[in-house]
């Protein structure tokens, strides 16, 4: 079984980030592994060695040829990666990134199952996975804590808010993985020494058949105005304890709807 | 408390810019280290060390080793942590590929090492042990011993522990007991007992392989006479296959002031048969040239537990400093309370620890490229200087490292004030953990003998002419770097002199007079150790100063570290290396009153 990862490749969120002037994300310096991406290679890596063989292939889009984050994922166990790498993709949105990856996936063959994380820990979208198969017009499961595959159907746990629902699929199917839902590997000392001479096919979006003037800030429909710090937080609220502290407590929570 | 953080910015300046990790690189074998690829490999080592090993450190020094029935238990998540390490193949890399080695220089190793130490010391002892007994049957084993043993200590699956103290022989060796009869089928039975055996028994891998000095019965008397065996926990068969139990027991292990994780053990061998099963390791006799094999790289891998504590005492100090809030520093707002950062003297303290920690830093790498040259330079003369510069080194690294972890990690308590004295905050652990280093693998006073009496003396004492011919060459360079070099230049030149002047009158009186020698040797490894890490200081300082002039490429981050890298020296510089002014005289008084009181009134009060 053959199982594609979308995987981002992004600032490290230890450094402090810094904005363009067009209000974008600065990702000139050096980019890592989204670690929600990390679940889903793991869970591509599981599934693959349970199936007793495929590949588990990469693809990303990310500028300057970067190619540090993949190769964690490649140290991992992943076998090959495809990199979309093109200054036209400057300003990106969410739906030319889901069209430009789409189109990446198309180069993989006989990809049976495609796996990506619910969102990035940078852009925080969320919909990526889902555009992804609306473009490549095939079923898609949200927030799997659970994947099977068997005989050509995906059976996934998807995480709700009392609990999971099961739902089934055939394959090929996107599915996105919710973070935490498999300990992801160490990449070991030989996994390590093995990336670097892995393959990464590094496209353009022009080797993907797609039209320059439509993605990126020239295609993406959407401009951001401004960007506001976001507001300290309050001070929490202090209650004297008179002897009557946990009816407040109880209220307090009350409040939220959480009891 | 944020976790241990790899300082992988200062390791990669060091790598590249000091020592020549990209030469290094050029060597038969060492093609595949370029510096890439290390980068790599120290990124995900530091990831695993930072989330996996150090959150195990604390709980290691509050539950200690335990012995059970016979059994040594470790800590809670230490076997896991073990686990980790070994699965990912991390123990592997600075071996031999013969061996399923990783074929990575001994410098890259030795980074590793340095953060094993920083996660977790007392864990981290376990493959530093098991380094020591792959080195000594790499060097002196049977090819058919290399062949049952080696492959499962390289990859960290067995460990290894060196059995060299008894309750009567500790600094003095020679004076070992345990007996090694031979057999008529070439096996030896030892019986005795070992004490202080460090890993001697626990629970993180399937099988130990002991390497034990014994004397056999025609044994001459002193260091003549002792000869090296391997002792299997279990005996291993042909196939590879654990079998018998050998008769190797633990009587007790040992409580400690530090290190509390990691168990001391003392060993009984054969004392419930004829005898425990040992194979002699080299020739009979000759068991003290695979205990100098052993003991020099664990000399260089005590220097970096030194060199490790030191770096995470800075990281938790510095962090502390910038968080508590006291007093108004100079130039605070009036009404303002300032962080302890701010004020001039815990500056003073954090600088210090720094300074010391970089130094000791350039010191251990360089140390490890020396014995990468002395091992793969394809010519041979330079492997011959490499050697010798190595075996100068040696006691330096080991003494002076571990004797400034103590005095960083007692800082770290000191910028932390009361609250460092208290338990919870955990910074004593460090302090604690460093003492040990400056004992054990021969106590710095030994250290300091077998700088005087061996080192110093090699090659007429051409080989620390050769070292001091290097340090004048920076001194050199120094005075042309510019004014932001002057207090380098000015404070190294005074450091040279005075080793040179100690040097003459040592090999002069040390002659003549043994007891003077030996009086001086302390201070004089001090004053030769605080040069050599002034020099190593200003070797990194004139590297920043030229990677700046070169310009940094709007890359901020860099051009900060590099200004830090010379500001660094220079506090070095100025407030450390002049602390050679005061040793040159006390190198030079003599030993006369060292020695002028009696043993009698040494005891009286």
């Amino acid at each position: 079984m053959n199982v594609v990862v979308c995987v981002k490749q992004i600032p490290d969120p230890a450094d402090p980030g810094a904005l363009e002037e067009d209000h974008t994300l600065k990702r000139t310096g050096k980019l890592i592994l989204d670690e929600s991406d990390s679940f889903g290679v793991e869970m591509a890596l599981q599934l693959v060695d349970k199936a007793g063989g495929g590949d588990v292939t990469l693809v990303s889009m990310a500028p300057n040829d970067e190619t540090s984050g993949l190769r964690t994922a490649l140290a991992m166990g992943a076998a090959k990666a495809v990199l979309v790498s093109d200054p036209a993709l400057a300003g990106a949105g969410a739906l030319d990134t889901a069209k430009v990856l789409a189109a990446a996936i198309g180069r993989v063959e006989g990809a049976d199952l495609i796996l990506a994380a619910t969102e990035s820990s940078d852009g925080y979208t969320g919909t990526v996975p889902e555009q992804i198969a609306g473009v490549l017009d095939l079923p898609s499961i949200t927030f799997a804590k659970h994947v099977e595959v068997a005989d050509g159907t995906v059976s996934v746990q998807r995480q709700t808010e009392l609990g999971y629902d099961q739902c089934e699929s055939p394959l090929p199917a996107v599915v996105s993985v919710t973070a935490g839902v498999v300990e992801p590997r160490y990449p070991s000392f030989k996994g390590i020494m093995a990336a670097k001479s892995k393959p990464v096919d590094q496209v353009t979006v022009a080797d993907l058949g797609i039209d320059a003037s439509a993605v990126g800030a020239a295609g993406a429909g959407q401009q951001i105005v401004e960007v506001t710090p976001a507001p300290e937080r309050q001070a929490g609220e202090i209650i004297e304890d008179d002897g009557e502290a946990h009816l407040k407590i109880i209220d307090f929570l009350d409040g939220l709807k959480v009891l | 408390m944020a976790e241990y953080v790899a300082p992988l910015r200062d390791m990669r300046f060091v790598l590249e810019h000091v020592v020549g990790l990209e030469e290094l690189a050029k060597l038969e074998g060492f093609e595949h280290a370029d510096p890439e690829s290390v980068f790599g490999v120290l990124e995900e080592f530091g990831r695993l060390m930072s989330e996996v090993w150090s959150p195990t450190n604390p709980v290691g020094d509050a539950a200690g080793s335990t012995l059970v029935d016979g059994v040594v238990h470790t800590p809670p998540g230490f076997a896991e942590a073990y686990a980790r390490y070994v699965e990912a193949g991390w123990p592997a890399v600075p071996f031999d590929p013969a061996y399923d080695g990783g074929g990575f220089p001994w410098l890259v190793g030795i980074v590793l090492q340095e953060m094993l130490n920083s996660a977790n010391m007392a864990l981290a002892m376990a493959p530093l042990l098991t380094q020591g007994a792959i080195d000594a049957l790499v060097h002196h084993g049977t090819e058919e011993q290399r062949e049952r043993y080696l492959k499962k200590m390289v990859t960290g699956e067995w460990t290894g522990t060196m059995n060299l103290t008894e309750a009567d022989a500790g600094s003095d060796v020679g004076a070992l007991r345990t007996r090694a009869v031979r057999q008529d089928d070439g096996t030896y039975r030892i019986t005795g007992q070992k004490v202080f055996i460090t890993f001697g028994d626990h629970d993180l891998a399937d099988n130990i392989l002991h390497l034990v000095l014994a004397r056999t019965p025609d044994a001459p008397p002193g260091t003549k006479g002792i000869s090296c065996f391997v002792v299997p926990k279990f005996l291993v068969g042909d196939d590879g296959a654990l079998g018998e139990r050998n008769d190797v027991v633990v009587l007790s292990i040992e409580h400690k002031m530090g290190i509390k994780a990691s168990p001391t053990c003392v060993l009984e061998y054969g004392g419930r048969s004829q005898g425990a099963v040992g194979y002699l390791v080299g020739e009979e006799h000759a068991g003290m040239s695979a205990m100098f094999t052993m003991m020099n790289n664990a000399r260089l891998g005590v220097g970096v537990e030194g060199l490790g504590l030191a770096e995470r005492a800075y990281q938790r100090a510095a962090e502390f400093a910038g968080e508590r809030t006291q007093g108004r520093a100079p130039g605070a707002a009036a009404g303002q309370r300032s962080p302890i950062v701010e004020h001039p003297d815990v500056r003073r303290m954090l600088l210090t620890m720094r300074a010391c920690t970089e130094a000791m830093r350039a010191l251990c790498y360089y140390q490890a490229s020396q014995i990468d040259l002395a091992a793969r330079h394809p010519d041979a003369a330079a492997r011959t200087t490499a050697g010798a510069r190595a075996a100068l080194l040696t006691p330096l690294v080991k003494s002076w490292c571990t004797d400034l972890a103590e005095t960083v990690t007692s800082l770290g308590i000191q910028v932390h004030g009361g609250m460092g004295y208290i338990t919870d905050t955990g910074v004593d652990q460090h302090y604690r953990d460093a003492k040990i280093t400056q004992i054990y693998e021969g106590t710095n006073g030994i250290q300091a003998m077998d700088l005087v009496g061996r080192k110093v003396p090699m090659r007429g004492g051409a080989v620390v002419g050769d070292l001091l011919a290097d340090v004048r060459s920076t001194v050199e360079e120094l005075a042309g770097a510019g004014d932001a070099f002057g207090p380098m230049h000015r404070e190294l030149a005074v450091a040279v002199d005075s080793v040179e002047q100690a040097t003459a009158w040592l090999m002069e009186r040390g002659l003549a007079d043994p007891v003077d020698a030996l009086a001086a040797a302390t201070p004089y490894q001090r004053l030769l150790a605080t040069t050599v890490g002034g020099w190593m200081m200003a070797r990194s300082a004139l590297a920043a100063g030229r990677l700046l002039a070169a310009g940094t490429d709007g890359d901020d981050d860099l051009a900060g570290l590099l200004e830090a890298k010379v500001i660094t020296a220079r506090f070095f510089a100025d407030h450390l290396l002049p602390e050679v002014r005061g040793l040159l005289p006390a190198v030079t008084a003599g030993g006369a009153d060292v020695m002028a009181l009696t043993a009698a009134q040494l005891a009286r009060p």
